[in-house]
C-alpha cells in the first residue's frame, strides 16, 4: 500500500524543466565552464578560432591550413594502369571544406533563390529599364506578366516604402500638385552628367493647359536613372572590340536591327546590356520559338555559317588593275582610292558627326619631269691617280672618255692636299719653302708655261670640234664687247685678285677651270677674242656669252667677298716657341682707344674690360662667398698657351717677344727708347721720354760709381753720401743693390728681381758678387761710351728722382742713410714715397712755387756729386779694360 | 601722427685741428684708423708700426719687426690683430696684445704698398710694387698665398676690400675690381697712374685718385664717370683719397701740404685744410665721425668738426 501511495504521491508532483541525466557510476560532477573559458567549436569539435574581423569569418581548416594537423598532403601516386576509368578530375570542390559547401559557405549546395528571382525592386536600374521597355516595347505591358511570375520576396526597404504608399514607378518624396506626367522618356533629350532637379525641368511643360483638378496631387516624378558605366579599358571612346556574340550571326544581324524597332534606338541602347546578358546566358534563342518581343535582336536567326563564305582556294581573282598578283606599293594603292570614298565604318560616337566637308587634300608633289632624252644609265668615269697607273693608260682613258678628270676638286676632300685646301678656304699662301720646282720660277715664266699648256689642250679640243669652233668664229664680236665692258668695270680689282683663292664653280670642275683661266687671262688684259678660247667649244654661242657674263660677275663678286672674309683672319703674330708660358686668355688691350675715351671723358663701356675671373676656392670660403665657378679648376683668368711672358715684364719695356736670351745692349737701349712713349703706365707721365732716358742713364752712372765704391773699402761710400748717417746698412747690401741696378740696365729684369729677392736677408760673400760683376763687365763696357754721353745730357735736365733724393738728404733730419734713399729712388717703379721731411724752405713757399720744388741750389749740389760719379766711372772703366784683357786671355 | 624725419644733419667736415701726434718714427708713411675708429695705426719709416689712441693722443704700443719702412697697415675687425706691409717685401700679421709678429708672409717681389684685411679678418690681401696682389690666409699655416692676382702690368698702389670684392688701383692706370661672388674682373682704364682707390660707403661707387691731379668717382657697375674733382696737386707721390663718413664729400691729400675736400655731388671744392709744410702722405677718415687723420712728415694730425669740443678743454 505504502508503495502504491508513494507512487501516487509521485504522480501528484508537478515537475518543472527537464531532468538531469542520472549520473553514471563513478562519474564526477562536471564543473560549469566559466564564461571566459567557453570556446566555440565547429561541428567536428574543432576550435573555431576567431580571426579576420574584416574578412568576417572563422579560420578555415586546421590552424589556417587544410583539415589535418600535418597540413595538406599530396595524394599518393597511384598507377593508373589498371584503373584508368576510375581516374577522376579534381574540381574546386575537392579542395573545399564542408563549411564552404554549406548554406553560408562560398559554394553552397543547397537551393536558394537567386537574384534574378529575388525581387523586382532589387536592381532599380534594371527594373526601370524593364518598365520602360514594357511601355515602349512592341507589345506593351509585358512587364505585367513578370509581376505575376515574380516571387514575393522583396527587400525591407521596398516593403517599407510600399507601406508608406509608394508604388513602383513613382518617385520618392511628398506629392506635388502638377499634371500627371507620362513616364515616357523624351527620346530626343539626353542627359549627361547630373540630371536637373525635377522642378526646374518641368517648368515649361506646366504651361500646357489641360484640365487640372484642384485637389489632386501626384507623386513626384521618378528620377530617370542614368546609365553610368565607367570606362575601364584603355580603348578609344566608343570602341567596342570584336564581340564574340556577333561572330557567327553578327555582321549581318547588326545591320537590320533598327529596321524593326524604328526610332527607339535609345531605348534599345538602354536595354542593350540587359538583353545581352540575358539572351546569351539563356542560350535558347530558340529558332523554334520564333523571336519574342523581348528577344534581344532581330538576328538573322535562320542564317547558317557556311564554308562558302570563306575563301578556300587561292584563285587568281581579277583585281581590276591588271597587275595580276604584283603587289603595288602602298602609296600607290591608297592614291588610287580617292579621299571621299573612305567610308566611316565604325560606330560614330554620340555627340560626334561625320564631317560634311572633307579635310584639305594632301598636296602631292610630282616627281621632276625628266628630260625627254634622259637615259637612266650610269657610266663610269674612272678616276685616275697619277701615281698608280702609267701615264699612257691615263691618257688612253682620257681619250676614250673624252674628259679630263685630273682636276683635284673632283676628288674627295680627303684626297686634297694642304695647298688645295688652302686654296679652297681662301687663305693666302704660306711664306715657307717653295714646295715645287714651279715655285722657283718667276711669275712670268709660270704664266707662260701655263699658257703653253692651255694652248696645247686647246688645240687638242679644237681638233675634235673644229667645225663647231669655226662656226662660232663668226660671232665673236658680242662677247668681246662684253669683255670690254667688264674689264672696264672690274678695273683694278682684278689686278690684285689672286690666282685661284676661291672657287665659285667648284661643283663643276671644268667650268671652274675655265673660270680660272678666264680670270687669269683677264688679268693679263687679254681681249675678248682670246678670252673666248677658254670657253667650251661644245657650247653654243649664247651659252658662251652667258658663261662669260657669269665669269665676270663671279670674278667681281667672289673676289670681294673672299677678301672680306680673309680680312677677318690674321696670321699668328708669333712663331710658336718651345718655351711657352700660359698667359691670360683675355688681355686688356687697345689702350689707344681707351686713352681717347678717357680724354673725351667717356668712361664706361669704352674704358672697361670685363673678364671672367676665377677666385680660388679657399678664398671664396674665407670671404664667405659661394664659389661662382664650382666646377672649374681654373684659378685667376682663364689661361691660354702663348709666348713667353713674365710677371716681370712690367719692369722693362713692353716688348711682347722679349726672350730670355741675352739681347745685345744696343738692342735694349734701342727698344727702351722706342718703347718709352708707349709706356703710359710708367711713372712720370708729364715729363717725357727724354727725362726717362736721363733717369736710366743716371741709374747706370750711379751703378758704376757704386760698383767702384764696392770695390773700394766701404769708407768712401759713406763719404760720398755726404751726410752723417746714423744707420748704415751693411756695405754688402749696397753692393748688392748696385749689382741689381747694373743688371736692370743691362739684362732682362728677371735676374734683377731674382737678385733683389735673394739680396736683403741673405748674406752673400762679396767675392761672389765681384765675380758676377765681372761677368757683367763685357756687356757694360760696350755700352760705356753711350751712357756717358747720356749722363752729360742728364746733367742739364730738369728735376727727377735723384734730385728728390738730394732734397731729402739735404734736410739733414733724415734718419735714413742716403744710400738707402738712393736705393728707394732707383727701385721705385710706382709712385714715390714722399720725402720724409721737407727741406729748409718754409712750407708756404713750397705751396706758392710748386714748380720749382726742389730748389735749384740742390741741383747744383747734385751735379757735384754727379761729377764725382763721373770720375769714379772713369776709374772703373780702366778697371774694366783690365778685366776685359783678362777675359781675352 | 608721425612727425617727419628730422632732416639729416648737414655733413660737417673736419676743420678744426684737435691734436697733433708727434710719432717719432721717421716719416709717417700711413695713418689708419682701426675698424671702429677709436684707435689708429701709424706706419713709420723707421721700420716700426705704432698703435695710438688719437683722440687722447696716447701711444699704446709699438710693433717693431719690419725690415724696412712700413708702408701700410690695417686692423682686424675684432681689433685683435694688425697686418702691415713694408718695403722689406714682407706682410706681417701682428698680435695686438703681445705686440709681436705672429706671422710674416714673404712672397712679394717688391715693396708692399698696401694691405687690407677682409671682412672677417681671415685673409690679408696685399698689393705690391711687383704688380701682384696676394691673398694670404691667416687661418692656416700656409706659407704661400691663397691666390695671386697678377693681372696688373705695373705696381699696385692701392687696394681696398669690400665683403666680396677686391678693388685695386695700379700704376698702369687701371682700377681693377675682382668680384668674388660673380667671378668677374672689371678693369677700368683711367690712364694716369692710380695712387689711391676707395669704395664709397654705400658700395656703389669707386673713387680713384690718379697722378694727373684728378679724383674720379666711377660707377662701380658700369664704370661710368660720376664725378671729377680737381684742384689739388698729385703728380709724383702715392697719396690717399678718402670719402667722409656720410659719403657727401670726397677728400684727397695733396703735395702742397693741404687736404682738399670736394662736395661729392657738385664737385665743388668745399674745404682746403692746411695740414703742414710737407706733402700730406696719408689720410684716414673716421668710419662714423667727421674726424680726419692726416699724416705729414713725422707727425699725424687729427681734425674734427668745428663744433667738436675736446674733453677737458675749457670752453673758450
Amino acid at each position: 500500500m505504502a508503495a502504491e501511495s508513494s507512487d501516487s504521491e509521485e504522480e501528484d508532483l508537478v515537475s518543472y524543466g527537464s531532468a538531469l541525466q542520472p549520473l553514471q557510476e563513478g562519474e564526477r560532477i562536471k564543473k560549469p565552464v566559466p564564461l571566459q573559458e567557453q570556446t566555440v567549436k565547429d561541428a567536428k569539435g574543432r576550435y573555431q578560432r576567431f580571426h579576420g574581423a574584416f574578412t568576417g569569418g572563422f579560420s578555415a581548416g586546421y590552424f589556417n591550413t587544410v583539415g589535418t594537423k600535418e597540413g595538406w598532403a599530396p595524394s599518393a601516386f597511384v598507377s593508373s594502369r589498371q584503373k584508368r576509368a576510375g581516374r577522376t578530375v579534381l574540381g574546386p570542390e575537392d579542395f573545399m571544406d564542408e563549411e564552404d559547401l554549406s548554406e553560408f559557405g562560398i559554394a553552397p549546395k543547397d537551393i536558394t533563390t537567386t537574384d534574378d528571382f529575388a525581387s523586382k525592386a532589387k536592381d532599380r536600374i534594371k527594373e526601370k529599364a524593364r518598365q520602360i521597355a514594357g511601355v515602349v516595347a512592341p507589345i506593351p505591358g509585358t512587364t505585367a506578366f513578370d509581376d505575376l511570375i515574380g516571387p514575393s520576396k522583396i527587400t525591407v526597404g521596398v516593403e517599407l516604402l510600399r507601406k508608406m504608399g509608394w508604388k513602383e514607378g513613382q518617385g520618392i518624396g511628398p506629392r506635388v500638385k502638377r499634371k500627371p506626367q507620362r513616364q515616357q522618356p523624351d527620346p530626343t533629350v539626353k542627359i549627361y552628367g547630373c540630371a536637373l532637379p525635377p522642378g526646374l525641368s518641368e517648368g515649361s511643360e506646366d504651361e500646357e493647359d489641360e484640365y487640372q483638378p484642384e485637389n489632386v496631387t501626384f507623386a513626384p516624378k521618378d528620377v530617370m536613372p542614368v546609365d553610368l558605366t565607367p570606362k575601364e579599358n584603355v580603348h578609344g571612346l566608343g570602341y567596342k572590340g570584336l564581340d564574340p556574340s556577333q561572330a557567327l550571326f553578327g555582321a549581318s544581324g547588326r545591320e537590320h536591327l533598327n529596321l524593326f524597332t524604328g526610332g527607339s534606338e535609345e531605348t534599345s541602347n538602354l536595354l542593350g546590356d540587359l538583353r545581352h546578358s540575358k539572351g546569351r546566358k539563356l542560350g535558347i534563342t530558340g529558332q523554334a520559338f520564333g523571336v519574342g518581343a523581348l528577344e534581344e535582336e532581330d538576328d538573322d536567326i535562320y542564317a547558317t555559317d557556311t564554308l562558302s563564305k570563306y575563301d578556300t582556294v587561292l584563285k587568281d581573282e581579277e583585281p581590276g588593275d591588271g597587275l595580276y598578283g604584283w603587289t603595288a606599293p602602298k602609296q600607290y594603292k591608297s592614291k588610287k582610292r580617292p579621299e571621299g570614298e573612305f567610308k566611316y565604318i565604325g560606330k560614330i560616337l554620340p555627340g560626334f558627326s561625320l564631317a560634311s566637308k572633307p579635310s584639305a587634300p594632301i598636296k602631292i608633289y610630282p616627281p621632276p619631269s625628266l628630260p625627254r632624252n634622259y637615259r637612266p644609265v650610269h657610266y663610269f668615269r674612272p678616276v685616275i691617280t697619277a701615281g698608280k697607273e702609267s701615264c699612257q693608260l691615263q691618257k688612253a682613258l682620257e681619250e676614250s672618255t673624252g674628259k679630263l678628270e685630273s682636276d683635284p676638286t673632283q676628288q674627295g676632300r680627303h684626297a686634297l692636299n694642304a695647298a688645295q685646301r688652302r686654296e679652297q678656304l681662301g687663305e693666302t699662301e704660306l711664306k715657307g719653302p717653295a714646295p715645287s720646282v714651279l715655285e722657283y720660277l718667276s711669275e712670268k715664266d709660270r704664266e707662260r708655261l701655263k699658257e703653253v699648256k692651255q694652248a696645247s689642250e686647246q688645240q687638242m679640243k679644237a681638233k675634235i670640234v673644229s667645225q663647231q669652233s669655226a662656226n662660232s668664229r663668226f660671232q665673236v664680236a658680242s662677247p668681246e664687247e662684253a669683255a670690254h665692258k667688264w674689264q672696264m668695270h672690274l678695273g683694278g680689282q682684278l689686278a690684285n685678285a689672286g690666282s685661284s683663292d676661291f672657287k665659285p664653280f667648284a661643283k663643276n670642275p671644268e667650268k671652274q677651270k675655265r673660270y680660272e683661266n678666264f680670270v687669269k687671262s683677264l688679268k693679263q688684259g687679254e681681249k675678248g677674242e682670246r678670252l673666248e678660247r677658254f670657253f667650251d667649244q661644245n657650247m653654243t654661242e649664247w651659252e658662251r656669252g652667258r658663261e662669260q657674263e657669269e665669269f665676270f660677275r663671279a670674278a667681281m663678286f667672289y673676289r670681294s667677298s673672299n677678301s672680306t672674309l680673309a680680312s677677318r683672319f690674321t696670321r699668328a703674330k708669333y712663331e710658336d716657341d718651345v718655351d711657352k708660358v700660359e698667359v691670360p686668355r683675355d688681355q686688356e688691350n687697345d689702350i689707344d682707344d681707351k686713352e681717347t675715351a678717357v680724354k673725351m671723358k667717356m668712361f664706361g663701356k669704352l674704358t672697361r674690360d670685363n673678364f671672367e675671373w676665377h677666385p680660388d676656392k679657399l678664398l671664396c670660403k674665407r670671404f664667405n662667398v659661394r664659389d661662382p665657378y664650382p666646377d672649374s679648376s681654373i684659378v685667376g683668368l682663364p689661361k691660354v698657351k702663348r709666348d713667353k711672358y713674365s710677371v716681370f715684364n712690367f719692369l722693362t719695356v713692353h716688348e711682347p717677344t722679349t726672350s730670355v736670351t741675352q739681347a745685345t745692349n744696343e738692342k735694349i737701349q734701342e727698344s727702351n727708347s722706342l718703347n718709352k712713349p708707349k709706356k703710359s703706365s710708367r711713372w712720370d707721365v708729364s715729363d717725357k721720354e727724354k727725362e726717362k732716358k736721363d733717369s736710366i742713364s743716371e741709374f747706370i752712372s750711379l751703378a758704376r760709381s757704386k760698383a767702384d765704391v764696392q770695390q773700394q773699402p766701404p769708407v768712401p761710400a759713406k763719404e760720398e753720401c755726404g751726410t752723417g748717417t746714423t744707420e748704415t746698412p751693411p756695405t754688402v747690401q749696397v753692393a748688392d743693390e748696385d749689382k741689381n741696378q747694373e743688371e736692370e740696365s743691362g739684362r732682362p729684369p728677371m735676374d734683377l728681381f731674382k737678385a733683389i729677392f735673394v739680396s736683403s736677408s741673405d748674406e752673400k760673400s762679396s767675392s761672389s758678387e765681384e765675380e758676377s760683376d765681372e761677368e757683367q763687365q763685357p756687356t757694360t763696357s760696350e755700352r760705356q761710351s753711350e751712357t756717358t754721353k747720356q749722363v752729360d745730357i742728364a746733367d742739364c735736365s730738369s728735376s727727377n728722382l735723384q734730385e728728390n733724393v738730394t732734397a731729402s738728404t739735404d734736410s739733414g733730419i733724415s734718419s735714413l742713410p742716403t744710400s738707402k734713399q738712393d736705393l728707394d729712388a732707383t727701385e721705385e717703379f710706382g709712385p714715390k714715397l714722399p720725402p720724409a721731411f721737407s727741406s729748409g724752405t718754409t712750407w708756404q713757399q713750397q705751396t706758392e712755387v710748386p714748380a720749382t720744388f726742389p730748389g735749384p741750389s740742390k741741383k747744383e749740389k747734385h751735379r757735384k756729386t754727379r761729377e764725382r760719379h763721373k770720375t769714379k766711372k772713369e776709374r772703373k772703366r780702366k778697371k774694366e779694360k783690365v778685366i776685359n784683357l783678362n777675359i781675352d786671355f | 601722427m608721425a612727425f617727419p624725419q628730422p632732416r639729416p644733419a648737414r655733413a660737417e667736415l673736419p676743420r678744426q685741428l684737435v691734436r697733433t701726434l708727434q710719432c717719432g718714427q721717421g716719416a709717417v708713411r700711413a695713418a689708419r684708423f682701426n675698424a671702429d675708429g677709436n684707435y689708429c695705426l701709424t706706419c713709420g719709416s723707421d721700420k716700426t708700426l705704432k698703435l695710438w689712441n688719437p683722440h687722447r693722443g696716447t701711444a699704446l704700443r709699438s710693433f717693431p719687426g719690419h725690415g724696412y719702412e712700413v708702408l701700410d697697415a690695417a686692423g682686424s675687425s675684432d681689433n685683435s690683430q694688425i697686418c702691415s706691409g713694408g718695403a722689406d717685401r714682407a706682410v706681417a700679421l701682428w698680435d695686438v696684445s703681445t705686440g709681436r709678429a705672429v706671422r710674416k708672409y714673404r712672397g712679394h717681389a717688391g715693396k708692399v704698398n698696401c694691405v687690407q684685411f677682409n671682412e672677417e679678418s681671415t685673409v690679408i690681401v696685399s698689393g705690391s710694387i711687383d704688380s701682384s696682389v696676394r691673398c694670404w690666409d691667416c687661418r692656416s699655416r700656409r706659407p704661400d698665398p691663397v691666390q695671386v692676382l697678377d693681372e696688373a702690368t705695373d705696381g699696385i698702389s692701392s687696394l681696398k676690400l669690400s665683403a666680396h670684392e677686391i678693388l685695386t688701383g695700379s700704376v698702369d692706370g687701371r682700377v681693377r675690381r675682382y668680384d668674388l661672388r660673380a667671378g668677374r674682373l672689371c678693369s677700368d682704364y683711367i690712364g694716369s697712374p692710380i695712387s689711391s682707390v676707395c669704395f664709397s660707403k654705400d658700395g656703389q661707387c669707386v673713387l680713384a685718385a690718379s697722378l694727373d691731379s684728378t679724383l674720379r668717382l666711377l660707377d662701380k657697375d658700369t664704370g661710368e664717370l660720376l664725378g671729377e674733382y680737381t684742384g689739388h696737386r698729385s703728380t709724383a707721390y702715392r697719396l690717399d683719397c678718402v670719402l667722409n663718413e656720410l659719403d657727401t664729400h670726397v677728400g684727397c691729400a695733396s703735395e702742397d701740404g693741404r687736404v682738399y675736400f670736394w662736395d661729392l655731388l657738385e664737385g665743388s671744392l668745399a674745404l682746403s685744410l692746411p695740414v703742414g709744410p710737407g706733402v700730406v702722405q696719408s689720410l684716414a677718415f673716421h668710419p662714423r665721425l667727421p674726424c680726419l687723420l692726416a699724416a705729414t712728415q713725422g707727425q699725424v694730425t687729427l681734425w674734427r668738426e668745428e663744433s667738436f669740443r675736446p674733453e677737458g678743454d675749457p670752453e673758450p
